[in-house]
């Protein structure tokens, strides 16, 4: 696997970061933080490890993520000088969070040819944050996963595995349509 | 050169190539049945979302043109990963015309002699006609919604044992509890008990003819792990073929045949049907829940359980109704749908109008538990249709597991729509009137379409033209050749589908025992239920002389 030079790669972090938190944005993680826009109060896909679920190569796009970004700063250029922008550094990070997702929603509207490329980035991105895909579930929660937590998932019995002892309001609330078969089918 | 042989070969463990597998078997024929997936038991089942535990290992989820599939990879195939839903389907279906301008079932089926094919499966996976004490909240919610719209409501009957069931709604990653009666727990032990053998991560790739009026089918081995990575392959030879991959797949391998077993069909990877399927997403006001239909849990809470259950437990089925024209008849089932891949498509409303990603989804994210899923079941067009197959198996593989690009074409006609925006427009009158909730559709914009359920791609009909079976299910031009899944299921049948395709194996047996005993096999039809229950058996014998033909 190719080790891009560490600028490259805070680079192509940054700019995937900034991707992921447009997505499914989160707070600034520092006064400075770039890549998080900051738009929406607590964690959003960044804080629940988009990258590093991206970086996994169980995803099958972890070889393509130097790719994904140079080509992500290269719409976001010509996104840029279409609004008569002049960004600096990685051309997506430095577009407002607007401009970031009008950007995002062309990439992915039906008809684009890289449509399937950047949903399955935007993919991802969910898979960090509502399921944690890259960590053990139970664990995730325990460690206060930030989609997990956010969605309000409970937390399994102490075996990992869930159970609940209550799940029905336990009474007729609805009258069964008329032709129902005894089996319980429609006619 | 000399490969193993066998008597009949099963492709795929689902339905259609368990049932078939264990009464052939059973009737005294030496049966192989090779499955792409792994072979997960019951602690292989794991409550986790991570990539590469049961949840992505035993999933194929295959993106399409305008149609994605989720289909089942696991020794069990669809009955591992299913919600075990086992309605029966509704009468009116059996009539339908779709596109073709005449009935698209065989004049040999109707709803009453596809009956007893039904009480057979029936007498052989337990199946639940569940009470409303067996409901789960999100059933009662929705049950409890469409008694205020004015709408009936149904408990759904299930395969589920609901005395050791934990609603848990995990059972998409297979069930822990052994409370889903999925074919793990029947046809397919029995199988192996008269000697059928079951090989995981088999990967059918092509069929040819062989010598002595033998079939070869040539097979990749899969890595355990990996799906990408193959690890080997093999052949193996057989008088009878039987096709059982999904409707996903078993086109594709006939497609991918052609050059070696000689023109196919022309339905082959035609006619498929998502079985008109479409969600919604309710995100309900808590407090209205509680005011409008006076509902409380136990815990003071009104609703807030979409993680709890089994799947579909409540299903409004008014809309099932014959003497409504085709294409604006379906069913509205509630539904579970984990995150991950029920999530992403649901839509809010933004400044620009709906719209799938961004601030205000995330806000709708942190009402998930207040959310529930509808899932329409409508009448398609039997629109979809597969390209050229893929190199290797039917989909170039993207992740390790589960996620893969395929070669279907569906592009959804007026009927279609037409089917979709009524249902849109009932779930959105029921559940949004007194301010129950918010209503949005899933988008199609980004994966297009999306079914769990699959059908129609090599069907079975009596116009040669339009189906790629006979109505016993033989490949037409391919004689010895069966298919089973759910592509031989002719159209969408406004419900879901499992017990249908069941049913059609069960019928599609007699048929496969005579064609097997033509070429000299030592078998015959009339095995007990795999529990060895006779009542079935007993129910379907008047049909038999109907569906061989001698």
């Amino acid at each position: 696997m190719r080790s891009p030079a560490p600028d490259e790669y805070q680079i192509r972090t940054t700019t995937l970061e900034a991707f992921a938190d447009t997505i499914l944005p989160g707070e600034k993680r520092s006064p400075d933080d770039r890549a998080v826009a900051g738009v929406s109060p607590g964690g959003g896909a960044v804080a629940a490890g988009a990258v590093e679920l991206l970086e996994w190569d169980a995803t099958g796009v972890s070889e393509g993520l130097d790719d994904f970004a140079r080509l992500l700063n290269e719409h976001a250029r010509a996104y840029a000088a279409e609004k008569g922008l002049s960004p600096e550094g990685p051309a997506f990070v430095t577009l407002s969070f607007a401009e970031r997702t009008d950007l995002v929603r062309r990439l992915t509207a039906p008809g684009h040819p890289e449509k399937a490329m950047w949903i399955s980035l935007a993919l991802f991105c969910y898979m960090a944050y509502d399921s944690g895909a890259h960590l053990d579930t139970a664990e995730a929660l325990a460690a206060g996963h930030p989609g997990l937590t956010a969605m309000g998932i409970t937390r399994p019995d102490a075996d990992g595995l869930w159970r609940f002892r209550k799940f029905s309001y336990g009474r007729a609330l609805a009258v069964p349509h008329p032709n129902t078969t005894p089996s319980g089918s429609p006619a | 050169m000399s490969h193993e042989r066998t008597d009949v070969l099963v492709v795929g463990s689902g339905f259609g190539g368990a049932i078939t597998a264990y009464h052939l078997a059973a009737g005294g024929a030496k049966v192989v049945i090779l499955e792409r997936g792994p072979w997960l038991t019951t602690t292989d089942f794991e409550h986790n979302f991570k990539l590469g535990s049961s949840y992505t290992r035993a999933f194929d989820f295959v993106v399409g043109d305008g149609m994605s599939i989720l289909g089942g990879n696991c020794v069990g195939g669809g009955s591992v990963v299913y919600f075990a839903a086992m309605p029966r389907a509704p009468r009116f279906v059996f009539e339908r015309r779709g596109s073709i301008g005449r009935r698209m079932w065989p004049a040999a089926i109707s709803r009453d002699s596809l009956d007893p094919w039904y009480d057979r499966v029936a007498e052989s996976i337990s199946i639940t006609q569940q009470g409303w004490e067996d409901v789960s909240y999100a059933g009662g919610l929705w049950a409890a919604a469409c008694d205020h719209a004015g709408r009936t409501a149904n408990p759904v009957p299930a395969a589920i044992d609901t005395g050791s069931c934990t609603n848990c709604n995990w059972m998409m990653a297979g069930c822990r509890f052994d409370a889903k009666q999925s074919l793990l727990v029947n046809y397919l032990p029995a199988a192996l008990a008269h000697g059928a053998q079951i090989r995981p991560l088999h990967e059918v790739q092509s069929i040819a003819r062989a010598d002595d009026g033998y079939y070869r089918v040539d097979y990749s081995h899969v890595d355990e792990e990996d799906y990408r990575v193959v690890t080997g392959g093999g052949t193996i030879e057989a008088k009878i073929v039987v096709l059982a991959a999904g409707a996903g797949a078993t086109p594709v391998i006939l497609q991918r045949s052609a050059g070696t077993l000689g023109d196919m069909p022309h339905a082959v990877g035609r006619y498929f049907s998502g079985n008109g399927e479409r969600l919604n997403t309710a995100v309900f006001n808590e407090d209205r829940v509680r005011e409008v239909l006076g509902l409380s849990r136990d815990d003071g809470l009104a609703y807030a359980a979409n993680q709890i259950g089994k799947g579909p437990t409540v299903a409004n089925w008014d809309r099932l109704d014959g003497s409504l024209p085709e294409y604006t008849r379906f069913s509205l089932e509630q539904l579970y749908f984990p995150p991950g891949l029920g999530t992403i498509l649901a839509q809010v409303a933004d400044e620009e109008g709906l719209t799938w990603f961004g601030p205000r989804k995330k806000e709708m994210l942190k009402d998930w538990q207040s959310w529930l899923i509808i899932f329409q079941m409508t009448e398609d067009d039997n629109e979809g249709v597969f390209g050229p197959p893929p190199a290797r198996g039917n989909a170039d593989r993207i992740s390790q597991q589960m996620l893969g690009l395929g070669r279907l074409r569906y592009q959804p006609t007026e009927n279609t729509w037409r089917g979709w925006n009524l249902a849109d427009a009932e779930v959105k009158d029921i559940l949004e009137r007194d301010g129950l909730a918010t209503v949005t559709p899933w988008t199609n914009d980004l994966i297009g379409a999306y079914t769990v359920h699959p059908l129609a791609s090599c069907r079975i009909g009596d116009d040669p033209a339009t189906s790629a079976l006979d109505d016993r299910h033989e490949l037409r031009g391919h004689p010895g050749i069966f298919v089973t899944d759910g592509s031989a299921v002719p159209a969408g049948l406004t419900v879901n589908p499992a017990m249908t395709i069941a049913a059609l194996a069960e019928r599609a047996v007699p048929g496969i025992v005579e064609a097997a005993r033509a070429r000299g096999i030592d078998v015959k039809y009339g095995a007990p239920a795999p529990d060895g229950g006779t009542g079935g058996r007993r129910g379907v014998a008047d049909l038999l002389p109907t569906l061989t033909r001698s």
